[in-house]
C-alpha cells in the first residue's frame, strides 16, 4: 500500500520540486536583497547539515568534523580566489576536503563511537591550530582578504551546490548504497558478511558529504571578504549540522533541510530582537526540542498526519 | 578436492587457545555438525573461516584458495555465508530489505531491484516468512529472526553456509522446521556447517559430526561413531550429565 502510494505521489512530487526550483532560482528579481542574503545563509546550513546525514544519518557514525571541510573550502578561496575564476576555486576547495575526507576517514573510520567523535571533532582543532602556527611561522600574516562577488551571484551559487547535493542525497538515499549504508548504523558485521565492503563505504560516503562541505566554505568565503583561522575553522559548525539535523529529524531526506530552515531563521530572528540573550533563548528551545521532539519536527509533523488519514477510515 | 580446508588453525585469546591447531575438511554438498561444550571454541572457528578474526597460525582453503586473512566481505563474495549465533538482523529495515542486501551485494552484484526483490521474496517464501516481507525484522520474534538471517545468507548464493545455533531458544515444532529448512538448502547443492546444541537435530540431520572441546578437535565421524565415541561421552555428554545429577 505504501508502495503504490509512493508511485502515484511522484509525478506530483517532481512537478513541486521543479516549481520549486523555479521559484527559487527567479527569487532574487522580485524579493528583496536582505531576503537573498539571508536564503543565502540558510542555503549554507542547509548544504551542510544535508551533506552530513547523508553519511551520519544512516550510518550512525557522528562527525564533528564539518568545520575542518568547511575551512578547507574556505581557505581555498583566500588562497586562490585572486588568482584563479571562482567556479575553479570552488572546485578546488570540494576537491580537497574530499581529498582530506578520504585521508581522515581511512585512518579514522575503524573507530566506532565516542572515539570517531572525538578524533574528528580534534581534527578541527589541528587543522585551525596548524593554520594558525603557519601563518605566525611563515607568512607573518594571520588573516586574509577574499575577493567578493556580489549576492545574487553568491546566492546562485549556493543554490547551484544545493540543488546537485539534493540529488545526489535522494539517489544516495534510494540505491541500494543507502540501504546498505543504513546496514551499517543497524549491525556492521552482518553487513560485512553480507557482501558489503563496509570500509569503502564508509571512506567514500564520508568523503562526499566532505565534498560538499568544502563547496559551501569556498563560496561562503567570498561574502565574508576577511576571514583568519577561528572564522574558517569555527568549532561551532561542527556542532550546528548535528543539531539541526536532530533538530529536523533524521529519518526523511526533507528533515535536515527543515531543521537547517527553520534554525537559521531563527537564529536571524533572536539576533535582531535579543543580542544579549539569543544564544540562552537558543539553547532552551534546543533542550525543549530533544526532550519533546525525539524524531525531530518531521517526526511530529507525521505524526499530525496520520491522525488525519486514521479519521477518514473509520468514516468509510 | 575438498570445498573447505583447514590446516593447524590457531586462535588465542590472550593466553586463552580459543582454537588451537585443528585440522578439517568439509566436502562438497555435505551437511557438518559442529559440535562441543560452550567456549569449546565453535563460534570462534566460525569467525575464522567467515574472517571475522584472523587465525593467530595456520591456513583455511576455500576450494582450493587460501582465504586467511582476507576481509569478510570478499569471502562472502567467494562464497561462504553465514548467520549468527546471537541474530544481527537489521532492525528497521523490513524482511525484504535486508534479504534484498544479501542479493544485492552478495556472490552475484549488479542485480537489479527487481530482480533482487524477486529473489529475495522467493528465499523469503523458502523460509516460510513471505506473509512478513515487510515487517521490520526487530519486529520479528527470535524464531523468524533466525529464519530471516537464513534467508539473508542464501540471498548472498552461497556454496557454504555456516549456521551458528539457529535452532538454540526454539520449540520443538520450530526445530522441526529448521530441520527441515536444513535439508532443503542442502537439497540445492549449498554445503552445510552447522554447529548446535539440539543433540535430535544434530543425530538426524548431518552426515558427519566434529568435535570441539577446549579448542581442540577431540572427534570427528557419523553420528553413530560420535554417539557411541568413549572419548565425547567423557568430555562433552558426560560433563553434561554431571551438571544434571
Amino acid at each position: 500500500m505504501n508502495m503504490r502510494r509512493a508511485i502515484s505521489n511522484r509525478p506530483f512530487v517532481l512537478g513541486f520540486v521543479v516549481v520549486l526550483l523555479v521559484l527559487l532560482a527567479s527569487l532574487p528579481l522580485f524579493a528583496s536583497p536582505y531576503a537573498v542574503i539571508l536564503l543565502t545563509s540558510v542555503f549554507m546550513y542547509i548544504i551542510i547539515t544535508v551533506s552530513w546525514t547523508m553519511f551520519s544519518g544512516p550510518t550512525g557514525y557522528i562527525s564533528l568534523a564539518p568545520a575542518a571541510f568547511f575551512g578547507v573550502g574556505v581557505y581555498s578561496s583566500a588562497l586562490l580566489g585572486f588568482v584563479l575564476p571562482l567556479p575553479t576555486v570552488i572546485g578546488i576547495g570540494s576537491l580537497g576536503s574530499f581529498c582530506l575526507a578520504l585521508l581522515v576517514g581511512a585512518l579514522t573510520l575503524r573507530l566506532r563511537g565516542i572515539y570517531f567523535v572525538m578524533f574528528t571533532f580534534g581534527l578541527v582543532e589541528l587543522l585551525l591550530h596548524f593554520i594558525i602556527w603557519w601563518e605566525v611561522n611563515i607568512t607573518g600574516t594571520t588573516g586574509r582578504m577574499v575577493p567578493t562577488v556580489s549576492n545574487t551571484t553568491v546566492y546562485y551559487l549556493m543554490l547551484t551546490v544545493f540543488t546537485v547535493l539534493m540529488f545526489t542525497a535522494y539517489f544516495i538515499r534510494r540505491s541500494k548504497y543507502g540501504l546498505a549504508l543504513q546496514s551499517i548504523g543497524e549491525e556492521e558485521e552482518a553487513a560485512a558478511h553480507t557482501g558489503i565492503n563496509v570500509t569503502a563505504l564508509k571512506i567514500i560516503t564520508f568523503a562526499v558529504s566532505a565534498f560538499f562541505m568544502g563547496a559551501a566554505g569556498a563560496i561562503m568565503a567570498t561574502r565574508w571578504t576577511y576571514i583568519d583561522p577561528r572564522i574558517a575553522f569555527n568549532p561551532l559548525l561542527s556542532f550546528m549540522p548535528v543539531l539541526m539535523a536532530i533538530f529536523g529529524g533524521m529519518g526523511q531526506l526533507y528533515g535536515p533541510i527543515i531543521g537547517a530552515a527553520i534554525f537559521t531563521y531563527l537564529e536571524e530572528f533572536l539576533i535582531t530582537r535579543f543580542p544579549y540573550h539569543y544564544m540562552l533563548i537558543f539553547g532552551i528551545i534546543m533542550v525543549l526540542a530533544i526532550v519533546y521532539l525525539p524524531d525531530g519536527v518531521v517526526g511530529l509533523l507525521q505524526k499530525l498526519w496520520k491522525r488525519i488519514p486514521r479519521r477518514k477510515h473509520a468514516d468509510t | 578436492m575438498p570445498i573447505l580446508e583447514g590446516k593447524g588453525v590457531s586462535k588465542y585469546f590472550g593466553g586463552l587457545a580459543a582454537v588451537s591447531n585443528v585440522d578439517f575438511t568439509v566436502e562438497r554438498g555435505e551437511i557438518l555438525g559442529l559440535i562441543g561444550p560452550n567456549g569449546a571454541g565453535k563460534t570462534t572457528l566460525f569467525n575464522l573461516i567467515s574472517a571475522a578474526l584472523v587465525p593467530k597460525s595456520g591456513t583455511i582453503r576455500f576450494k582450493g584458495i587460501n582465504i586467511t586473512g582476507l576481509s569478510p566481505y570478499k569471502i562472502c563474495r567467494m562464497g561462504v555465508a553465514r548467520t549468527f549465533q546471537l541474530v544481527k538482523v537489521f532492525g528497521h529495515m523490513s524482511a525484504l530489505e535486508n534479504v534484498m542486501l544479501g542479493s544485492y551485494f552478495g556472490m552475484c552484484p549488479g542485480l537489479s531491484s527487481r530482480d533482487a526483490a524477486i529473489k529475495s521474496t522467493e528465499l523469503l517464501e523458502l523460509v516460510g516468512l513471505s506473509a512478513l516481507r515487510y515487517t521490520l525484522s526487530k519486529d520479528l520474534t527470535l524464531a523468524n529472526q533466525k529464519r530471516l538471517e537464513v534467508a539473508r545468507a542464501l540471498a548472498t548464493n552461497p556454496e557454504l553456509l555456516l549456521l551458528d545455533e539457529i535452532m538454540a531458544g526454539l520449540n520443538p515444532a520450530e526445530v522441526a522446521q529448521a530441520m527441515e529448512l536444513v535439508t532443503r538448502i542442502n537439497g540445492k547443492g549449498i554445503t552445510v556447517i552447522m554447529i548446535e546444541h539440539v543433540m535430535k537435530a544434530i543425530m538426524e540431520v548431518c552426515e558427519r559430526i566434529m568435535v570441539l572441546h577446549h579448542g581442540q578437535k577431540i572427534a570427528e565421524g557419523t553420528p553413530r561413531e560420535i554417539a557411541t565415541s568413549e572419548t565425547v561421552i567423557k568430555v562433552y555428554l558426560g560433563e553434561r550429565a554431571r551438571a544434571g545429577g
